[in-house]
C-alpha cells in the first residue's frame, strides 16, 4: 500500500517525528511503500543539517535521511514546506541564494516545495496519517 | 477508519473529542502520550464499552516506556508499529486527534 | 486522471496561541487549486478561529479571520461547526463570522457556508472522509 506521512512538529521537542519515523520505518520492511513525507509548521526543522545530538541520543534527522525515500527518479520524497521553513530559518541553496544569506542548511535527503505537495500525497497515496502535536 | 489519540486525558480533551464522534465501526489507537488513556484511571469508563468490543488498542513500546504496562484498563489491545501499520490498512482514513 | 477525494481539515485550536490556525489555512487556500472536495470542521476550541470580532492590534500578530471571507470564492463552503463545543463555550450560531457563497447552481444565490452540527451528525460526514488532515 502507497503511504503518505504529514509531520507536524520539530525533533526533539514533541515524539511526533520519532513516532512517525518508527512508523514509516515499519511500513517499508514490511513491504508498503512511503511515497512521501511532507514537513509542515514547525516539521521542517526535522531537514536541519547543523543538527548534532549528543552521542548518545539518537539522531532524528540522519535517521529520516537513512530510510532513502525518493521517487523513481530519484529526487527526495522527504518534503520540506517552502513557506513554513523560509518563516523558520530552514533554507536549502536557492532559497538562500535568492535571498542574500550567507550559508544554508538542508539536509541533502530532503527538498524544499510548496503546499501543494502535501495536497497532492492526499490524493496520490491510499492513506495518509498525520503526526503532530 | 482508524482515530489515533496522542493526549492524555488529564492533559487535554482530544479522547473526548475522538470518542464524541467515532462511528460504530472505527477503533481507537493511543499512542505517545495517549497510552496514558490506557491505564486503569479515573477516565477508564470513556472507552471501557469501545474496549469490551476490541476497538481499542494502544501502542507497546510507548505503554512500556511510560511504565504502565501492569497498569492496563480491560481488554486493550498492544501492538508494535508494525501493528499500527496493519490498523492504518484495515481501517482506512486514519484521523489524528492532536 | 479526475481522481476527487474528499479531505477534511479538522481544525481544534484557537488562532493565536499557536501557529496551528493559520498554518491549516494556508494549506486550505492551497487546497482549492486542486478541486477536491473539502471540508472544514471547527471542534473544541477551533470554534474560536471563524468567532466575529477578533482584532490583533494589542498582540503584534496578522489578523488572518478575514481571510476566511474568501474562502467562498475558491468554492470551500462547508464550514462545519460542532453544535456542542460552541454551548460548551457558551457561543451560539450569532457569534460566528458570516461567511457566504454563491452557489452557482441557484442563479448565484448567497448562500451561508457555516453548517452548524451536533456530534452525531458531525460522526456521519467524518465516517465519509478520504484524507483527514488535523490541525
Amino acid at each position: 500500500m502507497k503511504f503518505a506521512i504529514q509531520v507536524n512538529e520539530g525533533p526533539y521537542q514533541h515524539q511526533a517525528s520519532d513516532t512517525a519515523f518508527q512508523f514509516a520505518k515499519a511500513a517499508i520492511e514490511n513491504g508498503h511503500e512511503i511515497m512521501r513525507v511532507f514537513f509542515y509548521h514547525d516539521g521542517v526543522n526535522n531537514a536541519s543539517s547543523f543538527t548534532l545530538p549528543p552521542q548518545d541520543d539518537r539522531h532524528v534527522v540522519n535517521n529520516w535521511a537513512s530510510l532513502d525515500i525518493k521517487d523513481a527518479d530519484g529526487n527526495p520524497e522527504l518534503v520540506v514546506c517552502v513557506a513554513a521553513a523560509l518563516r523558520r530559518g530552514m533554507l536549502d541553496e536557492s532559497e538562500a541564494t535568492k535571498n542574500s544569506i550567507e550559508g544554508n542548511n538542508l539536509h541533502p535527503a530532503f527538498r524544499i516545495s510548496g503546499l501543494g505537495q502535501l495536497i497532492e500525497a492526499g490524493i496520490q497515496s491510499d492513506r495518509l496519517v498525520v503526526f503532530g502535536d | 477508519m482508524l482515530h489515533t489519540v496522542n493526549k492524555s486525558s488529564f492533559e487535554r480533551n482530544s479522547l473526548q473529542s475522538c470518542v464524541n464522534i467515532i462511528d460504530d465501526t472505527s477503533v481507537i489507537l493511543f499512542i505517545e502520550d495517549g497510552v496514558i488513556n490506557a491505564a486503569n484511571n479515573s477516565k477508564s469508563s470513556m472507552i471501557a464499552d469501545l474496549a469490551a468490543q476490541g476497538r481499542v488498542f494502544a501502542l507497546q513500546g510507548d505503554v512500556e516506556a511510560r511504565g504502565i504496562s501492569s497498569k492496563l484498563a480491560d481488554n486493550i489491545k498492544l501492538v508494535d508499529y508494525a501493528g499500527f501499520v496493519d490498523l492504518v490498512v484495515e481501517h482506512g482514513t486514519a484521523v489524528s486527534w492532536v | 486522471m479526475a481522481t476527487t477525494k474528499k479531505f477534511m481539515y479538522l481544525n481544534r485550536r484557537s488562532s493565536f496561541g499557536t501557529v496551528y490556525a493559520i498554518e491549516s489555512l494556508e494549506v486550505v487556500l492551497i487546497a482549492a487549486a486542486f478541486e477536491q472536495d473539502v471540508s472544514l470542521a471547527f471542534i473544541d476550541d477551533g470554534v474560536y478561529q471563524i468567532v466575529e470580532g477578533q482584532n490583533t492590534d494589542g498582540i503584534g500578530m496578522k489578523n488572518f479571520s478575514k481571510t476566511f471571507h474568501a474562502l467562498g470564492d475558491y468554492d470551500i463552503n462547508k464550514l462545519y461547526v460542532s453544535k456542542e463545543s460552541l454551548e460548551e463555550r457558551g457561543l451560539s450560531e450569532s457569534d460566528i463570522m458570516p461567511l457566504v457563497y454563491e452557489d452557482e447552481d441557484d442563479d448565484w444565490a448567497e448562500k451561508s457556508s457555516i453548517k452548524v452540527v451536533s456530534n452525531d451528525e458531525l460522526k456521519a460526514i467524518m465516517s465519509e472522509q478520504d484524507v483527514c488532515l488535523s490541525f
